[in-house]
């Protein structure tokens, strides 16, 4: 049943790309134009990935798949936003529904940096599309990359070229706005040149209640002594489908701190993969997800050690209540060769009920003898002593909990690197953990028509 | 000074001779190549098995022939031809035994050269042993000290004839013929093994223990061990195994069924040495076993150990379910590969009883050009309250052409759990070794007591005979190697 | 003569640490080395010793008349060259009576001697443990597994008095030790020192000079001996601090 629902879609697809390619690929670099060629033929031999495929064996992504896409009547608006960060400057701009405004043209910042549509720097840039686009690795080529590949018409570009460092943040608000059942496809290419410093907030929100499958791709390519922190904000609706794809590739000495944090959203699936290429790189993956009801989130993760001299480290962490799922897997791959490397993996979970369910699956894949790989994983519940001493020094049973999940999910959000932000993803824990958190608050919107989510998850449980 | 001493060390590695490869000429019952219905009731009448278990045989052959060989391990396993192989080979036997006399010299003396004296005078005290050759069970010591005790321990086709109903009580209760593709090829073609049954309140004054060996060419070995412990009883079983050194791979299938019923504690330790293939790959045993035990009644428990030195290919589990309240199941595992040998080894605790308790100890330990694998699942069920595991997965790497992988699977469904898995990945440190070599202890040395330290936690857990071989045998596998 | 370097330059990752360096040392004395941190007292027990990655670029070393430069580390040791470690380390599931039978019959191996009957490796690892006041049963416990500082510096000097070698160096022995580990670890060099062996004793500190009397003190700075007297000089070092060797060769 639920098999003869995919492979609908998958000819609903193949119907509509059969129709509109021409139009979707008429401004289109010659690489672009292959690889969307290529990627429809994979989808049309494999389509969607199934349940039976190792990587989607505990995924419940395949479940929102689903006849009612609507693919092609998607509007294209122009939203104006405010973020309500408290003192947090950036460079902004927003995708609504995937895409950027018609006439919205790339902003080019004083010191070099391009960001604004990929569909617009293709064809002012289109030597760095013939250079980068399509070029990283991707931990499993499965339907939604081909489709993704295939069909995208925009998403976000960054472009910092040699030596350039961002003053601001950049951050890129993606918002979705559709009523019927929307699949929205962005195509993102992140360019951090040799020496260039980079800051990128990239936030996902949606402002109404219908469903919606977002199949995102992001490539992110960092040159030598190049550093990038990306952080991304999920915070979406219930209905809602995210299916995230980043993949990074980085040279000599580059660092890369991503932060994945996942607060809301109905199904989230974030494969995360870099590849490092150079010496002396160091890539620190973080994430954190405080998710409840029928939330699933899934965090896949990919770090291929191809070089000596290179350390990486991925630690992510998650409480889970109500009837949430959620699943890890990490793997650290260090090829032949590849000595002294450092590579470090945990992730720990609270689980709060007898309904939330966590798999994880640490992988450490190891052909180099000269090296430190470790990793934990832990399931359990709050320390009962640390309970003890607290509530000895005179702190109520509730705020000893509070202050342990706090602390719990806080080793996470300590990272940020951006002061403000760090503030506001604590302050947001905190009030997720008291189920304060509404939608409001992370609407990029004034609208003052406060709507209260109904997102807590039950300290007293533990 | 001498930059890279090690490298010759390695070389004298992975040179190191298997000792087990001989082989012994005597006469063998072969049936034709092959598998078919016909092979198996061939097998069946040459049994004179009961009519259910040829149908329990037949379900499994035809329950095989719709299923794959399973591709999901961390293994380069080359296309086994299934037809290209002969599933029952026997030492031909003169008439039933009633002495150690009437056996035959040469099966004698093969067990003597291996270490395993079927003579009862010459054994050490506290072990009975079964002996298994190719497919048949050639002796069983120490029966009279045993059925005082009520203690059933003889060849499985020995306890079809004897005690059918228990054996068909319990066959395929644990793993059941569609449980996997080697299960399922077991199930239908297992020629012999041990059966092993201890009564209510019974603790087993001797370590059992069966050797098995694998001496005809162009066979596979399929044999299957099943191990009652009725309520409060207490068993140790020890299993040990190797194979004549022939440049073709051979298969051995085997399944192991433990049941522990309430309050019993069933330990069961492996060393298993079937032959590696040579230096630069070639030949070896092919091991796809599956093992598994059930913690059935409430307090209950079983322990694994294994060291794993042998084979070309290793795929095995061996598993606890734990179904009873407070149950306790523990795997201890050392797997050492060298050359080109390949393991994917690990186990699955499937926790279903309240409280129930599982512990996960692993040492890997890959040389040459080996790949080691750790694969291990953990699962908490949504009813299994108060369960505890710890696993910890470590892996020692001696030179930089082999691999040292570790796939855990954690799968939580129960608030209460506490679930803890760590597990790192190492070589043998510089400091270590200088250390050694300051004190007069040359690399070569060093590396075996280093190694053996390493393994210390699994090791033990064997029984104090089985202990000294395993140490013995890591020394010379891995005889002074290192990157 | 028992033991001689003579002009030794030492190099560590292609920089020089030791810069010319001598010392002979006779049967039946104790020297001991002082100096700054940071000046090649360790690269000077590395190099002896025979460790990875400690390059001689010129000069000889000579023990008991044999140039021991081509020497593995094993057999230096089994020569009769002990180091006790600045930082021991740990061996984890080796226990220490297994170590040191290796370690015994691993020389008795190199002086063509069958192993050590084990009633009598038995009894020697109980008078030597006694030496050190070492009370905790060393056949459960690992190599430097979970010791304490004190620890580890009893169990090194315990396993010199198992390996009775000719030349003991001591790196640093009494740093991080009490003033009771100290004295029990300086009794057990005290009740070694014999006629036909020496100490050489690298030390940071005056302190322990006071248990373990040296026949000769010598200053290192800088990857060489810049003064040398008797234990009068450990003393004025004392009192004078390492500024005024600085002061006195500049």
């Amino acid at each position: 049943m639920e098999n003869q629902n995919i492979k609908n879609t998958q000819k609903q697809f193949i119907e509509y790309a059969n129709n509109s390619m021409d139009k979707i690929s008429a401004n289109d670099t010659p690489r672009v134009k292959q690889l969307r060629q290529d990627a429809l033929k994979r989808f049309i031999d494999n389509g969607f990935p199934t349940k039976k495929m190792e990587k989607w064996r505990n995924s419940r992504m395949i479940e929102c798949v689903n006849e009612d896409f609507n693919i092609d009547r998607i509007e294209n608006k122009k939203h104006d936003f405010c973020c309500v960060i408290r003192e947090l400057d950036t460079e902004a701009i927003s995708l609504t529904n995937g895409k950027f405004a018609e006439e919205e043209q790339l902003k080019v910042l004083e010191n070099g940096i391009v960001i604004g549509s990929t569909r617009k720097a293709m064809q002012e840039y289109p030597e760095l599309f013939e250079k980068y686009f399509g070029t990283c690795n991707i931990n499993d080529n499965n339907g939604f990359y081909d489709i993704n590949t295939a069909l995208w018409q925009d998403g976000f570009f960054i472009y910092a070229p040699k030596n350039t460092v961002g003053e601001k943040p950049i951050q890129i608000i993606k918002i979705i706005d559709e009523e019927n059942n929307p699949f929205i496809q962005t195509r993102n290419l992140i360019i951090v040149e040799s020496n260039a410093q980079l800051q990128i907030i990239d936030c996902d929100d949606s402002i109404k209640e219908q469903s919606s499958f977002v199949n995102s791709y992001t490539e992110i390519f960092i040159g030598e002594n190049a550093q990038l922190e990306n952080y991304k904000l999920q915070n979406l609706n219930d209905n809602s489908s995210l299916l995230n794809t980043n993949t990074a590739k980085q040279l000599a000495n580059s660092r890369l701190q991503t932060h994945t944090i996942s607060f809301n959203g109905g199904k989230i699936r974030n494969n995360i993969h870099v590849d490092i290429d150079g010496e002396g790189a160091e890539c620190n993956i973080y994430g954190l997800y405080l998710v409840d009801k029928t939330q699933h989130v899934d965090n896949q993760l990919k770090v291929n050690h191809n070089v000596p001299n290179c350390n990486s480290n991925e630690k992510f962490k998650g409480i889970l209540d109500n009837e949430a799922t959620a699943v890890f897997n990490g793997h650290v791959h260090v090829a032949p060769n590849a000595q002294k490397t450092i590579a470090y993996q945990n992730n720990s979970n609270i689980i709060l009920t007898d309904k939330a369910k966590i798999n994880t699956l640490p992988f450490l894949e190891i052909y180099a003898d000269d090296v430190k790989c470790s990793h934990g994983s832990s399931i359990g519940q709050l320390d009962q002593e640390a309970m003890f001493y607290m509530q000895q020094r005179g702190i109520s049973k509730e705020n000893a909990r509070m202050l342990l999940m706090y602390a719990f999910a806080a080793e996470i959000s300590n990272n940020i690197g951006i002061d403000a932000l760090r503030e506001r993803i604590d302050d947001m824990i905190k009030r997720r953990l008291k189920g304060e958190l509404s939608s409001c608050e992370n609407c990029v919107f004034q609208c003052n028509t406060p709507k209260e989510y109904d997102f807590k998850i039950d300290l007293s449980k533990i | 000074m001498d930059s890279n001493p090690n490298e010759n060390i390695i070389e004298k590695v992975t040179n190191k001779e298997y000792e087990f490869g001989f082989v012994t000429d005597i006469e063998t019952d072969f049936a034709p190549k092959g598998l078919n219905e016909d092979i198996i009731r061939l097998i069946s009448a040459k049994k004179e098995e009961p009519e259910w278990l040829l149908e329990f045989r037949l379900k499994a052959y035809r329950h095989w022939l719709t299923i794959k060989q399973p591709t999901w391990a961390h293994l380069n396993i080359p296309p086994i031809d299934y037809q290209d192989i002969i599933y029952y080979a026997a030492p031909k036997k003169r008439k039933e035994l009633q002495s150690l006399d009437e056996v035959d010299p040469e099966l004698l003396d093969t067990f003597n050269k291996l270490g395993i004296s079927l003579d009862e005078q010459k054994r050490l005290s506290g072990v009975a042993v079964d002996a298994v050759m190719d497919s048949t069970s050639v002796k069983t010591t120490f029966q009279d000290t045993l059925s005082k005790h009520g203690i059933i321990f003889m060849s499985f086709s020995e306890a079809v004839k004897q005690y059918p109903d228990l054996v068909k009580k319990y066959l395929g209760t644990v793993v059941p013929y569609t449980d996997n593709f080697f299960a399922a090829l077991n199930s239908a073609v297992f020629s012999d093994g041990s059966f092993c049954y201890i009564p209510k309140g019974v603790r087993c004054p001797l370590e059992l223990s069966t050797y098995f060996r694998i001496n005809a060419a162009n066979t596979g070995q399929f044999e299957r061990t099943l191990i009652v412990a009725e309520e409060g009883a207490y068993v140790s079983y020890m299993e040990g195994c190797t194979a004549p050194q022939r440049d073709e791979n051979q298969l051995h299938a085997a399944i192991v069924e433990i049941i522990a019923e309430t309050d019993a504690e069933v330990k069961y330790s492996t060393v298993q040495n079937w032959y590696p293939g040579d230096k630069d790959g070639k030949g070896g045993i092919y091991n796809f076993v599956t093992k598994r035990g059930i913690c059935r009644g409430d307090r209950s428990k079983i322990s694994w150990t294994q060291v794993e030195t042998g084979s070309a290919i290793t795929w095995k589990y061996p598993s606890c379910i734990l179904k009873g309240d407070d149950t306790t199941a523990e795997f201890y595992s050392v797997a050492v590969t060298n050359n080109y040998q390949q393991a994917d080894t690990g186990t699955k605790m499937i926790h279903l009883g309240k409280n129930s308790r599982s512990t996960i100890i692993s040492k890997g330990i890959s040389a040459g050009y080996s790949q080691n694998s750790y694969r291990g699942l953990v699962r908490i069920a949504p009813n299994a309250s108060n369960c505890r595991n710890f696993s910890q997965c470590d892996s020692l790497l001696l030179g930089d052409k082999c691999g040292a992988h570790t796939w855990p699977y954690i799968q939580c469904n129960n608030d209460t759990a506490i679930l803890e898995h760590e597990a790192t990945t190492s070589k043998i440190s510089e400091d270590q070794l200088f250390y050694c070599n300051q004190r007069g202890i040359d690399t070569e040395k060093a590396i075996g007591l280093i190694v053996n330290g390493y393994a210390k936690d699994v090791l033990n857990k064997l029984p104090m005979e089985f202990a000294v071989e395993a140490q013995k045998l890591l020394s010379i596998t891995l005889e002074g190697s290192v990157g | 003569m028992l033991f001689e370097i003579k002009n030794l330059h030492v190099s560590v990752g292609g920089k020089e640490i030791l810069k010319g360096f001598n010392l002979s040392v006779n049967e039946g004395e104790i020297h001991a080395i002082m100096g700054p941190n940071g000046t090649g007292k360790s690269t000077l027990a590395a190099a002896i010793t025979g460790r990875d990655g400690y390059e001689i670029t010129e000069g000889e070393i000579w023990f008991k008349g044999k140039n021991i430069m081509e020497m593995s580390p094993a057999d230096r040791a089994n020569e009769g060259i002990f180091l006790s470690f600045q930082y021991p380390v740990e061996i984890p599931g080796v226990s220490i009576q297994n170590f040191m039978r290796t370690a015994i019959n691993a020389k008795r191996e190199y002086q063509g001697l069958p192993n050590m009957p084990m009633p009598e490796f038995i009894k020697m690892m109980k008078e030597k443990q006694a030496m050190v006041e070492i009370t905790a049963k060393l056949q459960n416990r690992y190599v430097n597994v979970g010791f304490s500082g004190g620890e580890k510096k009893k169990n090194e000097i315990f396993q010199m008095a198992m390996l009775e070698p000719q030349l003991a160096i001591l790196d640093e022995t009494d740093s991080g030790l009490d003033i009771d580990a100290l004295r029990i670890v300086a009794n057990g060099v005290n009740q070694l020192h014999r006629d036909d062996n020496a100490f050489i004793v690298i030390t940071h500190y005056q302190r322990l000079l006071d248990y373990i009397v040296p026949d000769f003190v010598h200053v290192m700075y800088d990857g060489r001996i810049v003064k040398s007297g008797d234990k009068s000089l450990a003393l004025e070092l004392e009192e004078k601090g390492y500024e005024w060797i600085k002061d006195t060769i500049l």
